[in-house]
């Protein structure tokens, strides 16, 4: 049979969880990296990230928004999707997600953004004409109150909200690392590490994708990127990266020296069909070579425009390497027998419902509700209105 | 009170969280089935719809009634233990009218090597063959009676 080596099980030899269920846990850490980046400013009071603030909320709320999307195009019945909800069965983990990810829209990422964002949006429902208008108007929720004592109220219910949102967003991501970590019938994926590996590498590849965008939309826009604030990004992106990468290597270590019966097996794996996406892509290119190029901007000074090319370069690379890492968990997973005698082949269709052009299309449709977000609700308005009143 | 005019919006966002629910509880209470829980987690009417569906297998007892040469020649060979319709396919519409439903023949070629061709997951003392090698396309039954296949046992034809 082609693509079967050694011996599989009928049921091995065609893979079932596609390119999509490799998206869908990058998309969510995409999120929670992107929502602690915001937490370092709201709670930990990082000030200078705070050019990144309303930007990393956005791209969480834009990419959450695309999250549950590959789940749907993977279901056989997506409109049966929703009865998870009404007769959810408390063992189910993927039940209980359901209401944690409606948890953290909904009372977490919605209302904050709509705390931080409500001055804006009252003022921008008497300024503007039309359309535009209403939409603000209904966001306004009836209420143009936005006298100080006001805003000092919802700084504070923010702060609440940010407190209550970190380890929302921990679960929500943590989640999906456990429904891995908790197959017990699969020794690639059963660890108790599983969960805390996926958090980390998702705030890594969180707080990447905010940084790039960033710099990217400031460049756009005309305007200078505030490399305070960037080197601040890219020193937090290097020491989550470092612990990221040591629980990674802590999960192999103990892998190698548990040797239990499907080491050899697993271990020929790596070595084989995933050697070029583990050890090349996701180990040496994505981990390795950014973290000594982040190493080096820490230890060697470095003019500005060398500062912006590293973190550039690392960034793409860290988005790739975490993108790597979900591949390698995933597909990796079903590679091997569960005999360890044999592997499977993944071949990935084109333009099917699980395909190369879907996963391409649920990857470029983030940056449109983003795109949407930014014009309804742009993050820049509110330096210009505070910048020169907080005297920077 | 000051507070309450100023934390106003907060409960407007709240109340959105309380119509929500009770959208939530409303749409719930339609959708879903009513006999959903009785008796676990599914729905209790899906018992007496599946009982309702028409029966497909007539079960060996039924053929043995009327097949009873080919009964004792199985009955003595390797496939004594193994069902008529694990062959024959489910056949309760040809024992409820033998005269009009008649059961296609199998294909032999095709039918034995889903149990004996060989594999690794196969115990060991299982009769296993490589059909290309062991008989290159020539139907089973050209030497095995597939009543009882052995050879040595008197079971070739």
């Amino acid at each position: 049979m082609s693509g079967v080596e050694g011996y599989m099980y009928p049921n091995e030899i065609t893979l079932f969880w596609s390119v999509l269920i490799v998206l869908y846990p990058y998309i969510t850490g995409l999120v929670a990296g992107a929502f602690i980046l915001a937490s370092l400013e709201r709670i930990f009071r990082v000030e200078a990230v705070k050019p990144t603030y309303r930007l990393a909320l956005l791209t969480a709320l834009a990419f959450l928004l695309d999250a549950p999307l590959p789940l749907q195009l993977h279901l056989g019945h997506p409109e049966r999707s929703p009865e998870m909800y009404f007769t959810p069965h408390s063992t189910s983990a993927m039940a209980m997600f359901g209401y944690v990810y409606l948890w953290y829209l909904m009372a977490v990422l919605v209302f904050e953004i709509w705390l931080d964002y409500r001055r804006d949006i009252v003022l921008k429902s008497q300024q503007t004409r039309g359309l535009l208008r209403l939409v603000y108007k209904i966001m306004t929720l009836g209420s143009t109150n936005i006298s100080e004592r006001a805003l000092a109220i919802d700084e504070k219910a923010g702060w609440i909200v940010t407190l209550i949102g970190i380890p929302s967003a921990f679960l929500l991501h943590g989640y999906v690392g456990f429904i891995f970590g908790s197959i017990k019938a699969n020794p690639w994926w059963s660890s108790p590490l599983m969960p805390v590996v996926f958090i980390f590498s998702a705030m890594v590849s969180g707080i990447a994708g905010v940084m790039l965008l960033y710099m990217a939309l400031t460049k756009m826009r005309g305007q200078t990127i505030d490399m305070r604030c960037v080197d601040t990004i890219a020193m937090y992106m290097f020491y989550i990266f470092i612990i990221d990468f040591s629980l990674e290597m802590l999960d192999l270590v103990h892998r190698i020296y548990e040797a239990d019966e499907s080491f050899r097996s697993l271990n020929f794996m790596v070595h084989t069909k995933l050697f070029f996406s583990q050890i090349v892509v996701q180990i040496l290119l994505g981990t390795l070579l950014p973290l000594i190029l982040l190493f080096l901007t820490q230890v060697v000074k470095m003019s500005e425009k060398a500062r912006k090319r590293i973190y550039t370069f690392s960034g793409i690379m860290i988005l790739i390497s975490v993108f790597a890492m979900r591949w390698n968990v995933v597909i990796g997973g079903q590679l091997f027998s569960k005999s360890f005698l044999g592997y499977t082949t993944y071949k990935m269709t084109l333009a099917t419902r699980e395909g190369l052009l879907a996963a391409i299309a649920l990857t470029i449709l983030p940056f449109l509700f983003l795109w949407v977000l930014l014009k309804l609700l742009p993050p820049w308005d509110h330096e210009k209105a505070h910048a020169p009143a907080a005297g920077d | 009170m000051n507070l309450f005019k100023d934390a106003g919006h907060l409960f407007r966002f709240a109340g959105l969280f309380v119509i929500a629910f009770i959208a939530f509880l409303v749409i719930r209470g339609y959708v879903v089935p009513k006999s959903f829980g009785k008796y676990g987690h599914y729905r209790a009417a899906a018992i007496d719809e599946i009982a309702a569906l028409p029966i497909k297998y007539a079960g060996h007892q039924a053929c043995e009634t009327c097949h009873t040469d080919i009964a004792t020649v199985k009955g003595k060979g390797m496939h004594a233990h193994v069902n008529c319709e694990a062959c024959h396919g489910a056949l309760a519409a040809h024992a409820n009218d033998p005269a009009s439903v008649q059961p296609v023949k199998p294909d032999t070629a095709v039918l034995c090597v889903r149990c004996h061709s060989a594999s690794a997951a196969r115990p060991k003392n299982f009769p296993q063959i490589d059909a290309a090698e062991h008989s290159n396309g020539v139907p089973c039954e050209t030497c095995h009676n597939p009543h009882s296949p052995a050879i040595d046992a008197g079971g070739a034809k």
